[in-house]
């Protein structure tokens, strides 16, 4: 187990490293340079110049990934190019905001997924079956963005219960800050659910024509014993490699549902950096991003090991 | 006190008969062989009995599970029955246990739903009966995994599942075809003994009469679901009345008539001198080579042209590997292989691609071996595109007509898929697509050890008389010792990756030298022996001595 996981570790580094180079480069080749977009069309080349020395621009390519990843190291993210403030600010400020909305809609879209996605395949061909189905196809068609505007319309216009966007902070009381991302939540979870319904499902599905469900049976456990004892924690490998990518996708991919509430999250802010070309705003947080979906996939691969113990080779 | 009675079964599934009018009793303590080809209903008679059934099965008759009417049982009750009253072991060990549970948990959850005793105590329970079953708790604690053991040892965890709670009835599905000679026999005693010392009822079906002959009380022979004869096993074999009895039992023995090759001239069809195959185990530490495992280890042997030659061993022992390598299909870490005189694969230097069409193998699995979505046409033709310059249409046409008529196929067959065919012609497409390229050297892994014995025995007449007709060599790689000797010239016995001895077959099967070899043979249930015994005696001796 040591020595499975010292290893996912090192690949975890390594994946880093290899992340922040092919970043650095990326964003080096792109078209458009900072400073003569921060000085407008108009400006003086002499200006330009001076204010890439500013920005630290002229340096050689590989000081300037050097100094870029040093930084990194103590939390320095460097400064904005168009606010003028530190980037780490800037990020801190919004994570505040994606992470929670994130690992709410995770939260929503396993609580709902796990027993949809159970109850088919132990019903399989039944009623429930065709409707969970059903349920779990418009789920998937419907675009969230659409279903977040129902969701508005319904609960924000008409029923007054919620918000129609903005994200008051945290400061103004757990409960308060919940509640503004709750809808947002629920429109970035129920794709995610639905998805994650199939893939329970069909994986719980092969786990029960499995040689072993048979020899359980014969045992004497009944169907549901059998299906929660033998089936439930083989079928799991497949769908937590779901939950892994759905977690890494929300943190980045909420850009749409963030425009929708006006929620300050990460997303919008990459995107702002984009139009921007304030390339190391760009460059830190997807960096930042790499660096959780990474760490996820970690944590997934420890679930691994966890639910399947042909994994920990040298457990003993 | 009658373990099982089984009277006037017949079973539907979707409205396809399945079994029809099948009578049964099992004693206690009595061994019962239920012998039939595949798609006989054999399986399906033992999971009427576990009330198994697959959806949209009907059944009718009546089911007596140690005098209890299965019939009359609701589902509780039912539950309550298996695994308590009769038990089932599988024919698959290696997927019959959950791979994520331990298997002192699993033999504790057979104690623990019948009984309601707490964790401690029902694995208290299991480890007895892993004692029981031959796991002995030094080598084998509670907390290992299935995928720890190998198919004997998981074997023997179902088998502890099975027989916790010491049920009445026990059914043995085909429980030791996945499994080497040496093994089946251990799994086969460890049942036997079972039975004897428990008072058990064992109902043990299997396709295999040599199995039953050595071990059964009562055999009852299956056809088409109905039993065709059934009774004391030395009665039935003594008399055979029914005619599928008879065909049964010759086919179980069939030697094919074979000439002997030709005199060897020129070089030898395949050479192998001192290879070697290794493969890298997972890494002990992060800063550790990782070790390597020796699966080939400096094997030489030549085969003459015309020449039929086994190769035989558990499994594990390497010569699937080998035939890898003769294959080309994996490189050499050692040695030289050559075919025709020619060097096709040495260390260092990587197989000939120009050469493969000189050798071609039949694999194991008729079923998975083909693409589902080519016609049988495409199929055959595949090798062709091996050679320089392969034929185009009307000798195209021809080759692949002169395939299929070889191995008794018509034309019409051409433009069938496969899933057409039953297991037996799929095994003669194999060949045609082997044969079509004219190889010097056809590679036969298992080749005909998935087949029912009656296909069997034709696929191995046809494989004779190609090989006489053609002069063709076969490697002819398998677990079963019986076909090896009766299809081969000459025999090698490979163990722990070494041919540890080599002969013409007849002097290695009557007279073998190395202790391995020996008991191997021992290990073989011989259904000529198994009659041939004393009527008194009730476990095969072979495998006593073994």
């Amino acid at each position: 187990m040591t020595a499975y996981l010292l290893g996912r570790f090192v690949s975890l580094a390594l994946s880093l490293v290899a992340a922040s180079l092919v970043i650095f480069l990326v964003l080096e080749i792109v078209p458009g340079d900072p400073a003569s977009f921060m000085m407008g069309i108009n400006a003086d080349p002499q200006a330009i110049a001076a204010l890439r020395s500013q920005l630290g621009l002229d340096e050689p390519i590989h000081l300037r990934y050097l100094g870029w990843v040093a930084g990194l190291l103590h939390g320095d993210f460097g400064m904005s190019y168009t606010y003028r403030v530190p980037v780490a600010d800037l990020i801190a400020e919004r994570v505040v905001i994606s992470l929670p909305l994130t690992l709410y809609a995770l939260a929503l879209s396993t609580i709902i997924a796990f027993p949809a996605g159970i109850i088919a395949a132990a019903r399989r061909n039944s009623a429930t079956d065709v409707a969970v189905m059903g349920a779990t196809q418009i789920g998937v068609a419907i675009p969230n963005f659409w279903f977040a505007m129902l969701l508005v319309l319904v609960f924000s216009i008409n029923l007054r219960i919620f918000s129609a966007g903005g994200f008051p902070g945290w400061e103004a009381g757990f409960l308060p800050a919940m509640k503004a991302l709750t809808l947002p939540a629920v429109a970035l979870a129920l794709p995610q659910a639905s998805i994650l319904a199939r893939v329970m499902r069909s994986s719980l599905l092969d786990t029960l024509h499995e040689d072993f469900m048979r020899s359980a049976r014969a045992k004497g456990l009944t169907r549901s014993q059998a299906l929660w004892r033998h089936a439930l924690r083989n079928a799991l490998i497949p769908v937590l490699t779901i939950v892994g990518l759905q977690f890494s996708f929300l943190l980045a991919g909420g850009i749409i549902i963030e425009n929708v509430f006006y929620l300050p999250g990460l997303g919008r802010l990459v995107f702002q950096g984009i139009t921007q070309r304030d390339l190391i705003v760009v460059r830190s947080v997807v960096i930042v991003l790499v660096f959780a979906v990474i760490a996820v996939t970690f944590l997934v691969d420890v679930a691994y090991a966890i639910a399947d113990p042909r994994l920990r080779r040298h457990g003993r | 006190m009658t373990a099982l009675s089984v009277s006037g079964l017949t079973l539907a599934i979707h409205g396809t008969p399945i079994l029809s009018d099948v009578d049964l009793t099992v004693g206690a303590g009595e061994i019962v062989g239920i012998v039939g080809e595949s798609g006989s209903g054999k399986s399906m008679t033992a999971l009427s009995v576990m009330q198994l059934l697959p959806h949209g099965s009907q059944w009718s008759g009546s089911i007596k599970v140690a005098g209890n009417d299965v019939g009359a049982m609701t589902e509780t009750e039912l539950c309550g029955m298996r695994g308590r009253d009769a038990a089932m072991v599988f024919q698959e060990p290696m997927t019959a246990l959950n791979p994520v549970q331990t298997i002192g948990d699993q033999v504790a959850e057979t104690i623990r739903i019948h009984t309601g005793t707490g964790r401690r105590e029902a694995l208290a329970l299991a480890r007895q009966t892993l004692d029981r079953v031959g796991l002995p708790a030094d080598r084998f604690p509670l907390d290992r995994y299935p995928h720890e053991l190998s198919g004997g040892q998981r074997q023997r965890v179902v088998i502890a599942m099975a027989i916790a709670l010491r049920p009445k009835l026990l059914i043995a599905d085909e429980p030791t075809t996945a499994l080497d000679v040496t093994t089946q026999a251990q799994i086969l005693d460890l049942l036997s003994g079972l039975v004897r010392e428990e008072g058990m009822g064992l109902m043990l079906i299997t396709h295999d009469l040599a199995v039953v002959a050595g071990l059964a009380d009562r055999i009852a022979i299956l056809q088409h679901g109905s039993v065709v004869e059934s009774g004391a096993t030395r009665d039935v074999f003594a008399a055979m009345r029914h005619p599928y009895t008879r065909a049964l039992f010759s086919a179980s023995a069939h030697v094919p008539s074979r000439t002997p090759p030709p005199a060897a001239d020129g070089p030898p069809v395949l050479a192998v001198s001192e290879v070697v195959r290794e493969y890298p185990q997972p890494r002990r530490g992060l800063f550790h080579r990782p070790p390597r495992f020796r699966a080939v280890d400096g094997v030489s042997f030549e085969i003459a042209r015309g020449e039929n030659v086994g190769l035989v061993g558990e499994s594990g022992c390497g010569k699937s590997t080998l035939a890898r390598a003769i294959l080309a299909l994996d490189p050499l870490d050692g040695g030289e292989i050559r075919l025709n005189g020619e060097v096709f694969s040495s260390a260092g230097d990587g197989p000939r691609m120009t050469q493969r069409a000189g050798v071609q193998v039949v694999f194991q699995d008729p079923y998975g071996s083909f693409n589902p979505r080519h016609k049988v046409r495409r199929l055959v033709c595949e090798p062709f595109h091996l050679l320089g310059s392969p034929p185009r249409g009307a000798e195209l046409e021809a080759r692949m007509l002169r395939a299929l008529e070889a191995v008794g196929l018509s034309a019409g067959d051409a433009d069938k898929y496969i899933h057409e065919f039953s297991g037996g012609q799929r095994q003669r497409i194999a060949i045609a697509r082997a044969l079509i390229i004219e190889p010097s050297l056809i590679v036969l892994d298992e080749a005909v050890s998935a087949l029912d014995v009656s296909i069997r025995a034709q696929i191995l007449d046809l494989l004779a008389e190609l090989s006489g007709r053609l002069d063709l060599s076969y490697l002819f790689i398998s677990h079963d010792l019986t076909v090896v000797r009766a299809i081969t010239d000459r025999v090698m016995v490979m163990k722990a990756g070494r041919i540890v001895e080599e002969g013409p077959t007849t002097r290695v099967f009557e007279d073998p030298q190395h202790p391995y070899t020996r008991s191997l043979i021992a290990a073989t249930p011989s259904l000529a022996a198994a009659l041939a015994a004393p009527a008194d005696r009730r476990a095969p001796s072979g495998r006593r001595d073994a």
